[in-house]
């Protein structure tokens, strides 16, 4: 059983009736009528009735043959989008290891109240995720859940030391859809070698995430003009190109194929671009929250605004937005990072680093839409198909019959403001406290089932 | 092209980052930085002091002031001159005055800084002077504390140091009058220097003719300019026709960080000598924070030359430091 960790205000007890389900019906047979249904993927945009049964999506438009038409969950959808689960790449959940933070409890359930159906969860967890154990019981407290999907993304090294290889191939056997090192540093550039050339030995996908340690050593902040005027230690750009550049130099001599992760400057996206034309196979992401902040935002010691790699110059930020519209960056990420308040009550170099992603990573990335920087097609690709297609979930992140029956419902009118009670995770540590928003998820559906819907008690 | 964008409201801080200085009659209530200030506020402060320095001078050197107030000096750093003064200072305004020095290993045995600060509010202090070692504690502390106590920011990190400014500025109006037609260079470590940077905000508050920075690349930021500097790397040419040398104190662990190879080669190249300073105006005076390396940034016959004030500097911040705290507690008792 989970138990409740106190003081978060929130019922914790796994779902095990959903929500909308009535008595004497099978949870998971359903009908969403009226909805406009977008699928990047399948490049589906029409009002259409969708239909699912047995954890699966049967039906787009037609009832399909025996489908149960008077025993089934029916859901009137006019005006309301539909659009495939998202599939965040890059979200810590705390659990194991840190429960005062958050646990996978609280934080599936933000992510289904976020539209998120599934959570890639990095290894920097405590134990390190570098054992299939530990993915297992990952896989076991979501389950218990009830809510999100937790899929594990397995340690590079032994204990993410940097030193010993990890069992990259059990790991992957057992589950874990890519592998990475997270931000902590490789000993030397032959291990970077000889761990990308035995995980392409099995096709395992690398996520990197390029941070020297020494040029980025006690910073807290973007080199550049805020840093300097608020005395506050830089992390220069240099402290990620550099890492990159080399990685790139060794990546055509091991045949892996890599996915930088969360990256925050200008010159990263050009190193990626001219990659991508050198016919490197390589894939990046994006934070939300570094789509739409700049340093600009740690001004007056914004504790909320501290987060790793950092929040760069609007030059940066503006270079990330076109990287994402034009692709050379393939996928947003939450890169959740729930805190205890304690984290941040201190000062700014102090605070722990990281932003509560999960509930405003879906209404970020359509607000860029309402912004005519993205088109809606390409903000639901970046969250979708991109992030299914990386790490391998082909029946996820799409509406098409037979794909599993992870959806989510927006209300693109519904205009709120993001405050404490409007948050579901056990994390209060955003910056967008005050923010208005126009697209508010309404319902999420996994594996078939209703896991949240707005209004209901959780 | 945003439609419907809303700056973010951070809980707790207005528009204006620098807002939190003042009471919602906007009195001065936390001294934090310089900036926000403005050039209204520096010269009241400078005035005021102007006033107290008086009061140094007479043989009973107190005024009823502050009588009854607790003034707590919570020092996470550890500081000699900067304590005393302040110390000083609340005494002359007849202040009870409480020393608690903290060094920053304490607090990081289990006790927050928010939870020593609650302690030491809960004994009924009215004026915090703080110093630590990480930049925005004072930012921090003033967001935290009891809404009657005024915070004043003896140095946070990198970040400020805004009464050392003051009585710089102090020091020099007193020497040389207006700001207007001056040149004023700070020369050395400005990367990791919070007096640099308050000089820098309160200089160009009161209208500096020129302020330039000197020293190696290493230790100026590279986004130094858009404050309002010149940079230079050489001294010839850095101290030509300047009025006001500010040398800063160049810490040992620099060396060892590989931002210099040794203090010979700084003290040979940066290091103000007679000869470096004859490249200046010949009535330039000569100031220095404290405490001065001799040998290293500055040369003892120069510091203790004509030319210098380095003495003056520190009798200026009594009378500077007592017109900060009038001025900051006559804002919380209204």
């Amino acid at each position: 059983m989970i138990q409740n960790p106190p003081n978060l205000g929130i019922d914790l007890d796994p779902v095990r009736h959903p929500d909308g389900c009535r008595p004497g019906i099978d949870c998971d047979t359903w009908r969403i009528s009226g909805a406009r249904v977008l699928d990047p993927a399948s490049g589906l945009d029409q009002i259409a009735d969708l239909y699912l049964a047995g954890g699966k999506i049967v039906g787009i438009g037609a009832e399909p043959a025996h489908f149960p038409s008077s025993a089934v969950n029916t859901i009137s959808a006019d005006g309301l989008w539909l659009i495939p689960g998202i599939i965040d790449g890059w979200a810590r959940l705390r659990e194991p290891g840190q429960e005062h933070k958050a646990t996978i409890a609280t934080e599936t359930l933000a992510a289904v109240a976020g539209g998120i159906t599934t959570l890639c969860m990095p290894p920097d967890t405590d134990p390190v995720l570098d054992t299939i154990a530990v993915a297992r019981f990952i896989k076991r407290r979501a389950q218990l859940a009830g809510r999100a999907r937790v899929v594990a993304i397995g340690a590079m090294t032994q204990g993410l030391k940097g030193e010993l290889l990890a069992e990259m191939a059990e790991l992957t056997e057992g589950g874990c859809v890519a592998i990475t090192n997270a931000h902590y540093p490789l000993k030397d550039l032959r291990l970077l070698r000889r761990a990308l050339e035995y995980a392409a030995t099995f096709d395992i996908q690398v996520i990197l995430q390029p941070l020297d340690p020494s040029l980025s050593k006690r910073g807290c902040a973007h080199e550049g003009v805020i840093s300097t005027r608020l005395g506050l230690p830089g992390i220069p750009v240099s402290a990620e190109t550099a890492p990159l550049a080399q990685l790139l130099a060794i990546l055509p001599e091991t045949g892996a194929r890599i996915h930088i992760n969360n990256v925050s400057s200008r010159a990263a996206v050009r190193l990626i671009e001219q990659a991508k034309e050198d016919g490197l196979p390589i894939t990046a992401s994006v934070s939300a929250h570094h789509l739409w902040l700049s340093e600009m935002d740690t001004d007056a010691f914004c504790g909320n605004a501290h987060v790793l790699p950092p929040l760069r110059s609007l030059r940066d930020r503006d270079a990330l937005r076109e990287g994402l519209a034009n692709g050379v960056i393939d996928c947003v990420i939450s890169d959740h990072q729930p805190h205890e308040p304690d984290a941040k009550l201190a000062p700014f170099p102090e605070t722990e680093p990281g932003i509560s992603g999960l509930e405003t990573l879906l209404p970020l990335m359509l607000k860029l839409v309402d912004d005519g920087v993205l088109t809606l097609e390409r903000a639901l690709e970046a969250l979708t198909r991109c992030p299914a297609d990386l790490f391998g979930l082909t029946d996820s992140g799409r509406i098409e019959i037979g794909a599993r029956a992870d959806i989510a419902l927006i209300d693109p009118d519904a205009f709120w403001t993001l405050d404490d009670s409007t948050l579901h995770s056990a994390g209060r540590d955003t910056p967008f406290f005050g923010w208005d928003f126009r697209h508010e998820i309404q319902a999420t559906w996994v594996n078939g089932k209703q896991v949240f819907r707005r209004g209901s008690a959780p | 092209m945003a439609v419907n964008f809303v700056r973010p409201i951070i809980p707790k801080l207005a528009k204006d980052p620098w807002a939190i200085q003042f009471d919602s009659q906007g009195h001065l209530k936390h001294l934090l930085t310089i900036e926000g200030l403005g050039p209204t506020w520096i010269t009241r402060i400078l005035d005021t002091a102007e006033g107290f320095m008086s009061v140094t001078d007479r043989e009973i050197k107190k005024v009823p002031l502050l009588r009854g107030r607790t003034v707590v000096n919570l020092f996470f750093e550890s500081s000699t001159r900067t304590r005393t003064t302040f110390e000083l200072a609340a005494k002359r305004l007849s202040a009870d005055v409480l020393n608690i020095n903290l060094s920053t290993s304490a607090t990081t045995k289990g006790e927050s800084l928010l939870d020593t600060l609650r302690n030491i509010e809960a004994m009924q202090a009215d004026m915090f002077v703080v110093r630590h070692d990480q930049s925005g504690a004072a930012h921090f502390i003033a967001r935290h504390v009891a809404p009657h106590v005024s915070v004043l920011n003896a140095g946070d990190g990198w970040h400020a140091h805004p009464t050392q400014a003051l009585l710089d500025a102090f020091t020099i109006r007193r020497i040389k009058g207006d700001f207007a037609p001056l040149r004023i260079a700070i020369v050395g470590d400005v990367r990791h220097s919070r007096v640099a940077r308050s000089q820098i905000h309160a200089f160009n508050s009161l209208n500096v003719g020129e302020l330039r920075v000197i020293g190696p690349r290493t230790l100026i930021p590279n986004d130094i300019e858009p404050l309002g500097v010149r940079v230079f790397h050489d001294m010839r040419t850095g101290l030509k026709d300047v009025d006001v040398i500010i040398m800063l104190r160049l810490q040992r662990e620099r060396m060892e960080s590989g931002l210099l190879p040794t203090e010979q080669e700084f003290y040979r190249l940066y290091g103000l000598t007679e000869e470096k300073l004859g490249w200046a105006k010949p009535d330039a005076i000569v100031m220095h924070p404290g405490p001065a390396n001799r040998g290293v940034e500055i040369e003892s016959r120069v510091a203790d030359g004509p030319q210098s004030v380095i003495l003056e500097q520190v009798s200026n911040g009594i009378g500077v430091r007592m017109a900060v705290m009038a001025l900051c507690m006559s804002a919380s008792t209204e």
